[in-house]
């Protein structure tokens, strides 16, 4: 309570600096590669057609956490930004701080509570009110397959856990990478998320991974689970280690590699090299995890400016990062599928609309879930120490069921 | 006899010198590899790098993945390059490196000139001060900036790299200014010379090996600084290195690791500017001073 | 008397001038180090976990901070990391230094070459490095390709063995430096000193034992000091090297601090972590500096 009390003091303290921002908007993020930033500028001509400028604020790294921690310099100097990228519990915990702006007139008039999945609203409401505007949906548990080697091995798209194996199998046999991974902490735990949710599905992903549940976390389910990670570990290639996700997917692009476990950004990688969906590459959900999508969405969170004509630019932004043409801009480069629902799929290629129609399958039967590896599943003390779970036992420190106990002390410590 | 047509005394024989050459070139090599790699890559198309085989030669040179760090690869929403970072750096850099360095040379000055009760152990703690962790300071530093309402310019950068740097500059001139004759100031003290009259006419002017170390020294740190010049400064004022992570660290992005060398190469060449141009002087200066403990 | 009152004054100021000139840096230092110092001490003790906060919690985060693995990693690397980087560094530096000074022809292009490594900074230069370290693209596969089947160099993908490659690429980048510390040392050697010792029947290598080396003992301070700060603050370089993997393996406490107070929301931990960082660092370096600037007098 005091810090909220000290932040608001400072901000009013501090309106005089953040006048010279009063006709635009600052934003902070981390989309800067070449197509995000297409993306985006998207939105920032929207904002200027209608008088707005653009503030920009650019701090890539780490996932975003590297702009987290810039952020928290800004807001602790009194000066944060308009408009922040964020992720999942990220704005919970500003919302909680009493950093955050009331946008629920704006959502109100444009209905947001209807197009927008209600396993989305959890993050971009807080206590009842709408803080953020969310940009786009990723979800996380796909596999993409390189079709001339599925081909090749007159392999089927895997529907089961074993059929999953055996096509791995036959690729290893064949001489190729069965899968291409990376061996980093969040990479790691990327696909464990989908895999537990194939192993327990969704009654196990929420025990677990949400509510945190020690029976969960130190269960059957969860030692099954970290035993198929273990199957996994078997094929990868040996050189997997520190491998950046983006090499790894050029393995299944170049023909090294049968699949790869990874959110629908890879696509981008694949699109790069010139090759098309449902030709060249495929994409499927983790066999066992069909019918539930893991997401992660990127939102703008709305932070609290004093000046009115502050308000109303931001106000503006809102809307702009809500509205449909927005959403169908960005998501067509990003490869993600918009937060709206209710947007028509013309636009996208043939993973996009297999993930739109997923999504609003999904949302519509309770099987959309924040993914835990992404940080929406919990808080990022809690994600991190799963993290270095799930990552000392795929590089082999833990058996299944000591990487399971490991798991309910970790997350223990880290609550 | 030998010894006469030998500058330095300790020499060593044909074979020797041999091995000796042998071990110099070889760690040339090593200290060159990872720049040649970056260099390799910065001409190869994308392709040939993804293709796999990153540290063959280019098959096909280009010039472009330059053209584009310099001018129109992605750092933010604008396809800027790194070209405005880059004079957002100097700004930075320049009054940073100029204050401190006086800082540090009028602090080496009155430690070793000027002694007082105590003097050891404030040199003791502004030493110690180089230790720091710079993660610790970022929230409240952030904190006093906001007090002061220089958050997010240039000058609150300025301040912070100011404050970090005395250590380091306070050491480098105490130390040479230790091996200076005090008799000197002793005797233009009695001629009637103020303390600031002996610092310009006696200290100043034989100082500049040591000011070269200590503007290498600042140089460098404060021009490949990211954490300080992300928080303080990010948005129009960002510095250079800043730049650079957002063109390298795009996190769900292509990444096109030949513009990223190349940038790299060029957010570096200030910096390697000066230590091939001022290396010369540098061991100098080195050796005028700040070894002398 | 006005005049010798003036005098008086002038002489008194003389006196009080370079304190008052010192004062405003030093001040500067006390209230942004030592201040910035008790205020984490402060936060080890409070429940912050995004931003500070001022909930007492005592020793909870003290005791939570030895009860993670990832902490004892990370004290354990950090000792490896740095005691084998400040000798390995010294070596290789005053190895180079001595060798350079055998009036060496090229000395004007092989000491840029030693030294520039020292000019980059790390968040491309780690992958440059990545990349040669990693068993399929790098030195091992070129090896391979050349025909050398048997050669193998998989350090960086091992649990046990990537806090070396760390030591490796952090040895490139400031041994040149420290080569250039001792050369300047060696340089400021009085020759007379070494014919004479050489008339009296010294051989090079007693030569280096007994006067040499000794004479360098102000480089070796300086060196030590630059040394140890580079390594205990080595953030860049694991990030962009290892990530602090394979799984935990090269975790060093700079990144642990980091992570738990910027990533993991764990302020209070994060500086715990900190305040036991900074006491290390005190009791190896104040007995030090203390012995070093003591002696002088």
């Amino acid at each position: 309570m005091r810090i909220t009390k000290m932040t608001g003091a400072v901000a009013v303290l501090m309106a005089s600096t953040t006048m010279a921002q009063a006709q635009g908007v600052e934003v902070l993020h981390w989309w800067t590669s070449g197509g995000e930033a297409a993306a985006l500028n998207v939105l920032k001509g929207d904002l200027e057609a209608q008088g707005i400028g653009w503030t920009d604020m650019p701090v890539a790294g780490g996932g975003g956490s590297d702009a987290m921690t810039v952020l928290r310099a800004r807001v602790t100097a009194g000066d944060p930004p308009t408009a922040v990228q964020m992720l999942g519990f990220a704005i919970q915990d500003w919302a909680a701080e009493g950093a955050l702006a009331d946008l629920n007139d704006l959502a109100a008039e444009q209905s947001w509570d209807d197009v927008v999945p209600e396993a989305l609203q959890a993050f971009s409401k807080y206590d009842g009110s709408w803080v953020s505007a969310p940009v786009n949906v990723h979800s996380t548990n796909w596999v993409w397959a390189n079709s001339a080697i599925m081909a090749e091995l007159e392999l089927e798209q895997p529907s089961s856990w074993d059929e999953f194996v055996a096509a791995m199998e036959a690729a290893q046999a064949a001489g190729y990478v069965a899968l291409a991974h990376g061996g980093q902490a969040w990479q790691d735990a990327t696909v464990f998320d989908s895999i537990a949710m194939g192993v327990g599905g969704p009654e196990f992903y929420q025990a677990a991974f949400v509510e945190l549940d020690a029976d969960a976390l130190g269960g059957e389910q969860m030692v099954e689970a970290f035993e198929r990670m273990a199957t996994l570990r078997g094929f990868v290639d040996d050189n997997f280690s520190g491998r950046d996700w983006n090499l790894a997917s050029a393995m299944v692009a170049n023909g090294e590699a049968l699949f790869q476990i990874m959110g629908d950004w890879a696509k981008g990688e694949f699109v790069n090299a010139g090759q098309t969906a449902g030709e060249e590459f495929q994409c499927f959900r983790v066999p066992g995890s069909e019918g539930t999508v893991t997401f992660n969405s990127d939102q703008f969170a709305m932070f609290n400016v004093t000046d009115e004509t502050a308000m109303a630019s931001q106000l503006t932004m809102a809307s702009a990062v809500m509205s449909p043409e927005f959403q169908v801009a960005f998501n067509t480069v990003k490869g993600s599928v918009p937060a709206r629902t209710d947007i028509s799929d013309a636009e996208f290629d043939a993973c996009g609309q297999l993930g739109m129609a997923q999504l609003a399958e999904a949302a519509s039967s309770g099987g959309l879930f924040g993914s835990m590896a992404h940080g929406h599943a919990n808080p990022p003390a809690v994600q991190n120490a799963m993290y270095d779970v799930i990552t000392a036992h795929f590089n082999g420190e833990y058996d299944a069921e000591t990487a399971a106990a490991e798991m309910v002390t970790a997350v223990e410590l880290a609550q | 006899m030998a010894i006469a047509t030998q500058d330095n005394a300790a020499s060593v024989g044909r074979i020797g010198r041999t091995f000796v050459y042998l071990v110099l070139l070889l760690f040339a090599l090593f200290y060159l590899i990872p720049f040649a790699i970056m260099l390799i890559n910065s001409v190869k198309p994308l392709g040939e790098i993804t293709g796999g085989n990153m540290i063959a030669l280019p098959q096909d040179w280009t010039i472009a993945p330059w053209l584009s760090a310099w001018s129109t690869a992605q750092i933010g929403v604008e396809p800027t390059g790194l070209k405005p970072y880059f004079w957002n750096s100097i700004r930075m850099v320049v009054p940073a490196v100029v204050i401190c360095t006086i800082i540090g040379a009028l602090n080496g000055y009155i430690l070793t000139k000027w002694r007082f009760r105590g003097d050891t152990i404030v040199f003791g703690l502004m030493l110690f001060s180089c230790f720091i962790p710079f993660q610790i300071v970022l929230i409240p530093m952030a904190r006093v900036l906001g007090i002061l309402g220089i958050s997010g310019t240039s000058a609150g950068l300025v301040l912070v790299h100011v404050v970090y740097g005395i250590g380091f500059a306070t050491l480098y001139y105490r130390n040479y200014y230790a091996a200076f004759p005090t008799e000197l100031v002793r005797a233009a003290q009695i001629d009637g010379a103020g303390f600031f009259q002996i610092f310009y006419r006696i200290l100043l002017p034989s100082s500049g090996p040591i000011t070269v170390v200590c503007v290498i020294w600042l140089f460098t740190n404060i021009w490949n600084d990211f954490l300080f010049g992300a928080s303080f400064a990010s948005g129009d004022a960002a510095p250079m290195t800043v730049a650079l992570n957002n063109l390298v660290n795009s996190s769900t992005g292509v990444r096109e690791y030949n513009v990223h060398f190349a940038g790299a190469i060029l957010a570096a060449l200030p910096t390697l500017l000066v230590y091939i141009v001022a290396g010369r002087f540098f061991v100098r200066g080195l050796m005028a001073g700040s070894v002398k403990g | 008397m006005n005049r010798a009152n003036s005098v008086d004054i002038r002489t008194r100021l003389q006196e009080f001038l370079p304190k008052l000139v010192l004062a405003p840096s030093f001040a500067l230092v006390l209230l942004f180090v030592y201040g910035f110092i008790l205020f984490t001490i402060y936060l080890s003790f409070t429940d912050s976990r995004m931003l500070p906060s001022y909930g007492w919690e005592g020793w909870e985060n003290y005791s939570k901070l030895f009860r993670i693995r990832e902490w004892d990693t990370a004290i354990t690397n950090l000792a490896i990391f740095a005691s084998l980087y400040i000798v390995i560094c010294t070596v290789i530096g005053l190895m180079l230094a001595i060798f350079l000074d055998q009036k060496i022809r090229g000395e004007g292009l092989l000491r840029p070459i030693f030294l520039y490594p020292m000019a980059l900074s790390f968040i491309v230069t780690g992958t440059a490095w990545k990349w040669f370290l990693d068993p399929g693209i790098g030195i091992e596969n070129t090896m391979h390709l050349w025909g050398w089947e048997s050669f193998e160099f998989g350090w960086i993908k091992d649990r046990d063995m990537a806090i070396y490659t760390i030591v490796i690429a952090a040895v490139w980048q400031s041994s040149g430096f420290v080569m250039a510390m001792f050369l300047a040392g060696l340089r400021g050697i009085d020759n007379e000193i070494l014919k004479a010792a050489q008339m009296d029947g010294a051989t090079n290598f007693q030569l280096y034992r007994r006067i040499i080396i000794p004479l360098l003992r102000p480089a070796f301070l300086s060196a030590f000091v630059i040394l140890s700060h580079l390594a205990i603050k080595s953030y860049d370089l694991v990030i962009a090297l290892t990530g602090g993997g394979p799984g935990n393996a090269t975790a060093v406490p700079a990144t642990f601090m980091y992570s738990y107070t910027f990533t993991r929301n764990q302020m209070g931990i994060g500086a715990a972590s900190a305040v036991i960082m900074l006491m290390t660092i005190a009791a190896i370096m104040v007995p030090y500096l203390y012995a070093e600037l003591r002696e002088k007098k």
